[in-house]
C-alpha cells in the first residue's frame, strides 16, 4: 500500500494537450474517484499512473518513489480495464494466476492465493471456465480477482461497471466498496457515473478538459461546489442555475432576470452589483402555500420521490420532493426555498462567492 | 385425391421444414459442379497413373507397374527427398521471417502503410517474372550477389549458385522464401491486429517482459491463424513448380528436382504420361497428411468456444 502524488502532471499527444497540469494527493488506503465529462482525460491520467502512457511533464510518485521512468511491471499496480482485458485463452484460474506464475511462484503458493480470492468474489465454481463462457458480471469479477491476487500497492479501475446492467452495477458497487474496506488498498477509480462517485469515494476529483476543477469528499462537493462546473456536474438532477443580481438595497434578496425575488442567506460584499448565478438544488425546495408561485410543467413520480419541472419566470425550475405530491400540469403551486442550501456564483468567472 | 398423394405432399412439405434435408438440397448444385470439375481431372490423373499412356498413344491398364518402377527409381526418391527438404526448410524460414516481419509491422512506426505495401510486392509480381529476376541474381557470371561480395572483398571469384547441388538447393529455397514471405507476413499481421492491445497492457501490468507477453499472450492467441497460414504455405511450397522450372529445370543432376517438376518432365517433355501421373499421384499422401494436420490444428480450441458448457 502506498500514497500517490500527481505533481503538476501534463500530457500531450503530439501538439494536442490533454492533461494540463494536474495536482492530486492521494493518501495511503484512500478510495479516490476521478469524474468528469467524456474526453476530459480521466483514462489518460490513470494510464499515466499505470505506466501505459508516458508523462510529458511533471512528476508522479507512488509512496516516495518517483515513477516517471518506471515500466508498468515495476510499479506494482493492478488495473481493471473497462473491457476487462481477460486473456481469452486462459481459464479463470489461469487468468488470476498469471502474474504469480510470471513471478515464478509454485503451484501451492498460487493455489493459496487464488482460492481465497475466488472465494471472496464468488468465482470458486467458475475456475475452470474460459472468459467466453462467462457473463459480463462474472468477467468483471475475474478482472478484479486478477488484481486482488497480486496484492498491489495501488488498484486502478477504469469505468469497470459501465458494461453492466443497472441492477448488477449497484451490486458490484457494494462489492467493490466492501473489498476496499477489507483490503484497504489505495484505489483510483474512474467513472462517468456520479452516483458511483458519491457513494463509493473517500475523495472525488472532478476533472474538466485536462484540469482539476475541485477535490473533496462527496458531501463537500455537493454542499460547497467551488464553481459552476462542479455545481452542475455533481448532483442529480442537476442544480438549477438562475441568472440575476443582488438587490442593491437588500443583500438578502436575489432578483432574477425575470424580476422574481429569491432568498439569500448572507451574500459577500463583492457580489453586490455584479452579474450572478443563483444555484438552487432541486432537493432544496418544498411545497408551501406561503412560497414562490410557479407554474407546473411536467410531473414525474418515481415512487420514492416526485420530480416536478415548473416554470419560474421564463426558465425551467426542476424540483424534487421526497413525498408524493398531487399537482397537475398547468397548475400554479407555491414552493419555498431553503435559503441555507443555496449557492451564489460569479456569472463571468463561474467561481463560488 | 388418393391418400398416397396426400402423404407424398405432406412428406415433401416436411422435407422443406427439415434443416438437414433443405441443406442437402441447396448444396446439391454446388456438389454436382465440384464433382464434375474437381473430381474428373483428379480421377483421370489417378487412372492415367495405372496405365502406360504415352503422348499420342492410348495406354492400357498395367496395374501398379508404374509405381513399382518408381519404387526402384533413385531419381524419384531423390525428388521426394528434395521436395521434403525444400518444403520443410522453406516453410520454417517463411514462418520465422514472416512472423518477425508481421511483429515489426504491427508496431507503431512511421510510414507504416507504405512498408506494408512494400512487403506485398514479392507476392504481386508474377512468379515467372520474379523467377527470371532470380535467374539473373544467381547467374554464374553476372550475379549481383557475387559482384557485391567480390567488391566487398569477401570472396575472389563468382559463386556458382545454380551449378553446384547444395548451392542450387539453397538458391531455390531462398527464392521461394522471398516469394512466400508476404503471404505469411500479411496474414499473420491481420491476425495480430485482432488481438486487443489492452491484453498486452494487462500482461505488462501483470509483470510480463516483452518476450513473456509474446510467448504467453500473443503466440497462443495467434495459433489458429498460424495453423491456417502455414497449411496453405506448406501446400503451395510442396506443389511449387514455376520457380524451379525457370531457375534450374531440376538440375544440376536432378539436385533440385521436386516431385512436381519431375512429374511434369517425365509426363510432358518425356512423353511418359502414365509415369508422370503416377509421380503426381504419389504426392497425394503427403498433401493429405498436411491437410489432416491442419484439420486438427484448425479445430476450434476450447477457449474459442463461447456460450454453454
Ligand atoms: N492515443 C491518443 N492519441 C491522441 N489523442 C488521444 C489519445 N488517447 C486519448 N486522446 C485524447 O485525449 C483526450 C482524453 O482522453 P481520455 O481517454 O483520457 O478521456 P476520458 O476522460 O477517459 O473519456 P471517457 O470518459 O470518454 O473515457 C481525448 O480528447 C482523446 O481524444
Ligand atoms: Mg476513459
Amino acid at each position: 500500500m502506498a500514497s500517490v502524488d500527481f505533481i503538476n502532471v501534463r500530457k500531450s499527444f503530439g501538439t494536442h494537450a490533454v492533461i494540463k497540469g494536474v495536482n492530486v494527493e492521494i493518501t495511503d488506503g484512500e478510495f479516490v474517484i476521478l469524474v468528469g465529462p467524456s474526453g476530459c482525460g480521466k483514462s489518460t491520467l490513470l494510464r499515466m499512473l499505470a505506466g501505459l502512457e508516458n508523462i510529458s511533464a511533471g512528476e508522479i510518485r507512488i509512496g516516495d518513489k518517483i515513477v516517471n521512468g518506471l515500466a508498468p511491471k515495476e510499479r506494482d499496480i493492478a488495473m481493471v480495464f473497462q473491457n476487462y482485458a481477460l486473456y481469452p485463452h486462459m481459464t479463470v484460474a489461469d487468468n488470476m494466476a498469471f502474474s504469480l506464475k510470471l513471478k515464478g511462484a509454485n503451484k501451492t503458493a498460487i493455489e493459496t492465493l487464488v482460492k481465497p480470492a475466488a472465494e471472496i468474489l464468488g468465482l470458486s465454481h467458475l475456475l475452470e471456465r474460459y472468459p467466453r463462457q462467462l457473463s459480463g458480471g462474472q468477467r468483471q469479477r475475474v478482472a478484479m480477482g486478477r488484481a486482488i491476487v497480486r496484492n498491489p500497492q495501488v488498484f486502478l479501475f477504469d469505468e469497470p461497471l459501465s458494461n453492466l446492467d443497472a441492477k448488477l452495477r449497484v451490486a458490484m458497487r457494494a462489492e467493490i466498496k466492501e473489498l476496499h474496506q477489507r483490503l484497504n488498498t489505495t484505489t483510483v477509480y474512474v467513472t462517468h457515473d456520479q452516483i458511483e462517485a458519491m457513494t463509493m469515494a473517500d475523495k472525488i476529483v472532478v476533472m474538466n478538459d485536462g484540469r482539476v476543477e475541485q477535490i473533496g469528499s462527496p458531501l463537500d462537493l455537493y454542499d460547497r461546489p467551488a464553481n459552476l462546473f462542479v455545481a452542475g456536474f455533481i448532483g442529480s438532477p442537476a442544480m438549477n442555475m438562475i441568472k440575476g443580481r443582488l438587490d442593491a438595497a437588500d443583500p438578502h434578496r436575489f432578483i432574477t432576470e425575470g424580476g422574481t425575488v429569491l432568498p439569500v442567506v448572507a451574500a459577500v460584499e463583492a457580489a453586490q452589483g455584479r452579474d450572478l448565478i443563483y444555484g438552487l438544488r432541486p432537493e432544496s425546495m418544498r411545497l408551501d402555500g406561503a412560497g414562490l408561485p410557479v407554474k407546473v410543467g411536467v410531473v414525474e413520480p418515481t415512487g420514492a420521490e416526485t420530480q416536478m419541472i415548473a416554470k419560474l419566470g421564463g426558465s425551467d425550475l426542476v424540483c424534487v420532493f421526497h413525498e408524493r405530491v398531487s399537482v397537475r400540469p398547468g397548475e400554479i403551486v407555491n414552493v419555498s426555498i431553503n435559503a441555507q442550501a443555496t449557492h451564489l456564483f460569479d456569472a463571468e468567472s463561474g467561481v463560488r462567492l | 385425391m388418393s391418400t398416397t398423394s396426400i402423404m407424398k405432399r405432406r412428406s415433401f412439405a416436411g422435407l422443406l421444414q427439415n434443416n438437414t434435408a433443405l441443406g442437402v438440397m441447396f448444396m446439391l448444385p454446388a456438389g454436382v459442379f465440384l464433382l464434375c470439375f474437381l473430381t474428373y481431372p483428379l480421377g483421370l490423373g489417378v487412372w492415367l497413373g495405372f496405365t502406360d499412356t504415352r503422348i499420342g498413344r492410348d495406354g492400357v491398364f498395367i496395374g501398379l507397374e508404374n509405381y513399382r518402377l518408381l519404387f526402384d527409381d533413385s531419381v524419384f526418391w531423390l525428388s521426394v527427398f528434395n521436395t521434403i527438404l525444400y518444403t520443410s526448410v522453406a516453410s520454417v524460414l517463411k514462418f520465422g521471417l514472416g512472423l518477425w516481419l508481421a511483429l515489426i509491422l504491427n508496431e507503431k512506426l512511421p510510414l507504416k502503410s507504405f512498408f506494408r505495401a512494400i512487403v506485398l510486392l514479392p507476392w504481386v509480381v508474377p512468379t515467372v517474372l520474379s523467377a527470371l529476376a532470380f535467374w539473373w541474381i544467381f547467374d554464374s557470371q553476372f550475379s549481383i550477389l557475387s559482384w557485391s561480395l567480390i567488391q566487398l572483398g569477401l570472396i575472389d571469384q563468382p559463386i556458382n549458385f545454380l551449378g553446384d547441388s547444395n548451392n542450387a538447393r539453397a538458391s531455390v529455397i531462398a527464392a521461394n522464401v522471398w516469394r512466400g514471405i508476404p503471404f505469411v507476413a500479411i496474414s499473420l499481421l491481420a491476425g495480430l491486429q485482432t488481438i486487443s492491445p489492452s491484453l498486452q497492457e494487462a500482461a505488462s501490468l501483470d509483470g510480463a517482459t516483452s518476450w513473456q507477453r509474446f510467448r504467453y499472450v500473443t503466440l497462443p492467441m495467434l495459433t489458429p491463424i498460424i495453423a491456417v497460414v502455414m497449411t496453405f504455405s506448406v501446400l503451395f511450397t510442396f506443389t511449387d513448380f514455376q520457380l524451379i522450372y525457370v531457375l534450374t529445370k531440376g538440375g544440376p543432376v536432378n539436385a533440385t528436382h521436386l516431385m512436381a517438376t519431375l512429374s511434369f518432365q517425365r509426363g510432358i517433355p518425356g512423353g511418359q504420361l502414365g509415369e508422370g501421373a503416377a509421380i503426381a499421384v504419389a504426392m497425394i499422401p503427403f498433401l493429405l497428411a498436411s491437410i489432416l494436420f491442419s484439420f486438427f490444428g484448425l479445430q476450434r480450441r476450447k477457449w474459442q468456444q463461447g456460450g454453454s458448457e
